[in-house]
């Protein structure tokens, strides 16, 4: 188990230990006081090179990666996939190496394969590897921001800050996740984050939709959708993957909506209190209403903006590493 | 004349071993005995300590000519056989094209014939390998083809799988099949179970290859055609073969050597030289396959060698090509495998007889100009013998090795046992472990 990302690859988080978590989301505290100021950058990362390879498509990822190492004053150096010669046929060892020819310090990697962060960090070992997402297997900085929204939102609702909460407010928190869990990567990271912190957790999906191994996650898997809601602090709701092919796993979007939609009726059964959460995008209509969304038990909004103090977090941790102290 | 005489080593014949000296004239043993006056000029081996039993046959080799000569030759397919013990490689016919015609067969089974060693080829049994038309499979055992199979892939159509069998029967050839059904394993890139859901891989599950050998020991009992099972890698897959044998059907199957040595627990750092079909299987597989190997119930270790350019095991894990080396260290893996107090018997028996029965190599072919392999190590069979050293420890070294290619799972890791000397067809090959 890893005890502190500090000078470190981060590639999953089913490794990472409690307080290896909380000392990020506790340095992302930080930085949501910076990106409130009107002169939103610190010099922690200055001179500091962070390649930004995106295999696959991104919106907010790769804006909030971005956006997060130029807050740190760190350069930035993007490759889009379709005019690099990636699409040429050139192998993820030689794209990689190319761009650490250029003199990198970090290299923040989306890719449809899993694990080809890993793959990556044992081509580069000297470049610290972000996961910006790898095929189906982890999404360690989305797991981070969600467990960071709740931290943030719970504290908030307790008079005290997500400082001085620490990870008390997870133990025994009930966390519902809902929707295509087979295809997520993102229900991967937060298993294993809410876990970490002490979070109960159960997931509720098709049958075709759960992972094979389910058994041996540390979850307790719900058949009944309606029963869970009432249960509930968190409810997270992810969409069908359909460019994996998940559509081939249900009768229909109808059905799908039908059985495992958070409908405005379904939201009523919810506790008043809980939040609701979704890692976008979102498909509205499908696996949540529109009104659903909108709502003020609706945290989307709130994750997609710690998105960024949170992968500042990680990249000043992961960057700096042990020489980072003074912030 | 040319003589060679291998000096006090166990001759390992079909029933018991003995110490005694061999003595090799030209391309025939002509003398098995304690202590052989040999001929002024004949080529000494050392093989104290060592087994020697007849050369080691291959039924399952990629050798990648025509189409992907970058990755494997003829050639030098050739003489990583030979450095691993093998007198005799069944080349597979998933080239590109694809060994579907005389005019393919035919090239291979010449540039086999320029190596030291015999090259016999599997045909493909449709046309392209594409599952759908019959391959001339009748031009193609006038040619000496006695395997086909359209190795990589296995017949997915059941109707097409009865008409090849129907089809093959009387030709005296064996169809071979390799079983794995690709809807099941679809998009699969390891084996299916709790470690390819927590690294986000989509599995291949043992039931894509148990249903096909189910279906296809029905399909022999209703067509009376022999059929050979490649490279089984599930303990189930080898519970229904040993029954389906038991009852009489004309069935036989080969393991492979990574698959009773590696388990799935080697994907999990995402390194594609350890993806393979059928994919490596649980540590119960593994044991499952040792135990059946240790019992004398496998028929034949074959390797599925197949040569992968470097570039192509750099890429992302479900992006890489499947398939391992594995011609220099079956051997090795074999002994590892048979345990504490390893058989000879048994060892010769999957490595060389028992694969020289199934490719029906025992005769000598004049029409492809093919030695008899898998003999009984008496005087009179064709000379084509291993020495193997049982003692000897070695690492393998990935950049040392005699392929075009370095896709070898056991980089680094240290060996038991290897091959000392190679006699193909009565030419000393390989002497003191090295190439001559």
């Amino acid at each position: 188990m890893i005890e502190s990302i500090r000078g470190r690859s981060l590639l999953s988080l089913d490794d990472l230990t409690k307080s290896a978590i909380v000392e990020v989301l506790d340095t992302a505290e930080s930085f949501v006081e910076v990106n409130r100021r009107s002169i939103k950058k610190v010099p922690a990362l200055k001179g500091r090179v962070v390649a930004s390879l995106f295999f696959e498509e991104s919106t907010r990822t790769r804006l909030s990666f971005e956006t997060a190492a130029k807050r740190l004053s760190a350069d930035v150096l993007s490759l889009a996939v379709a005019s690099s010669s990636v699409k040429k046929g050139e192998s993820l060892r030689d794209t990689i190496g190319t761009i650490d020819a250029l003199g990198i310090d970090a290299v923040v990697l989306r890719h449809r394969s899993s694990g080809a962060a890993l793959q990556v960090s044992r081509y580069v070992p000297h470049v610290k590897v972000i996961n910006g997402g790898d095929g189906q297997h982890q999404h360690p900085t989305q797991g981070l921001l969600d467990a960071f929204t709740i931290r943030q939102v719970l504290s908030e609702r307790h008079g005290t800050t997500g400082l001085e909460s620490g990870s008390a407010l997870f133990e025994g928190l009930k966390v519902l996740i809902v929707g295509d869990i087979r295809h997520s990567r993102v229900a991967r990271s937060d298993v294993s984050v809410y876990t970490a912190l002490g979070a109960e957790v159960r997931l509720c999906a098709p049958g075709t939709l759960l992972p094979d191994d389910v058994a041996s996650w540390p979850v307790t898997v719900v058949h009944d959708f309606d029963e869970a809601l009432a249960w509930a602090d968190v409810i997270g709701l992810l969409r069908l993957q359909s460019e994996r092919g998940s559509g081939d796993f249900v009768a229909s979007l109808d059905e799908f909506t039908f059985t495992h939609g958070l409908s405005v009726e379904r939201a009523r059964r919810l506790k008043p209190e809980a939040l609701i959460m979704h890692p976008g995008p979102m498909n509205r209509g499908v696996e949540i209403d529109s009104r659903v969304a909108d709502s003020c038990q609706s945290v989307v909004e709130q994750q997609v903006s710690n998105g960024v103090p949170i992968r500042m977090a990680v990249l000043y941790l992961s960057v700096a590493g042990a020489e980072g102290q003074g912030l | 004349m040319s003589a060679i005489v291998i000096r006090q080593g166990l001759v390992v014949g079909n029933g018991g071993s003995e110490v005694n000296d061999v003595l090799i004239v030209d391309d025939r043993i002509a003398e098995v005995g304690p202590s052989i006056e040999a001929p002024s000029g004949a080529h000494e081996v050392d093989a104290h300590d060592c087994w020697v039993g007849p050369g080691l046959v291959d039924l399952h080799t990629h050798l990648r000519e025509p189409g992907r000569e970058a990755a494997e030759t003829i050639e030098s397919g050739a003489r990583a056989g030979a450095l691993g013990g093998y007198c005799a490689l069944v080349a597979m016919p998933n080239t590109e094209p694809a060994l579907d015609c005389v005019a393919l067969v035919s090239y291979v089974l010449e540039r086999g014939a320029r190596t030291p060693l015999d090259v016999a080829v599997a045909g493909a049994i449709t046309v392209g390998r594409g599952g759908e038309a019959l391959a001339p499979m009748v031009e193609m055992a006038a040619l000496g083809v006695r395997l086909f199979t359209d190795d990589g892939i296995g017949v997915q159509d059941p109707l097409v799988m009865r008409r090849a069998l129907t089809y093959a029967k009387p030709l005296g050839v064996r169809l071979a099949q390799h079983c794995e059904d690709e809807r099941l394993a679809s998009g699969g890139t390891m084996n299916e179970g709790a470690l390819s859901g927590q690294l986000g891989l989509i599995g291949r599950p043992a039931i894509a290859e148990e249903l096909m050998v189910m279906r296809d020991i029905e399909l022999v009992r209703v067509t009376g055609a022999p059929l050979h099972f490649l490279h089984l890698s599930t303990g189930r897959s080898l519970e229904m073969v040993r029954a389906a044998r038991a009852e009489g059907l004309p069935v036989t199957f080969e393991v492979a050597p990574h698959h009773f040595t590696l388990n799935e627990s080697a994907c999990d750092t995402y390194d594609p030289v350890f993806k393979v079909h059928p994919p490596l299987r649980s540590a119960g597989d593994v044991e499952a396959l040792r135990g059946a190997l240790r019992d004398g119930h496998v028929d034949a270790v074959a390797t599925d060698h197949a040569p992968h350019a470097p570039e192509l095991k750099d890429l992302a894990f479900d992006e890489a090509p499947a398939g391992m080396l594995g011609l220099e260290h079956a051997a090795s893996l074999t002994y590892e495998a048979l345990g504490p107090s390893p058989d000879p018997l048994t060892f010769f028996a999957v490595l060389s007889r028992g694969p020289a029965r199934i490719a029906q190599l025992r005769q000598r072919d004049s029409r492809v100009r093919h030695s008899a392999h898998g003999g009984s190590m008496t005087a009179g069979d064709d000379a084509n013998i291993t020495v193997f050293d049982p003692a000897s420890r070695w690492t393998v070294d990935r950049h040392a090795l005699a392929s075009r290619s370095m896709n070898t799972p056991y980089d680094g890791r240290s060996m038991s046992g290897r091959v000392r000397a190679t006699i193909a067809k009565g030419h000393l090959i390989v002497d003191q472990g090295a190439l001559t």
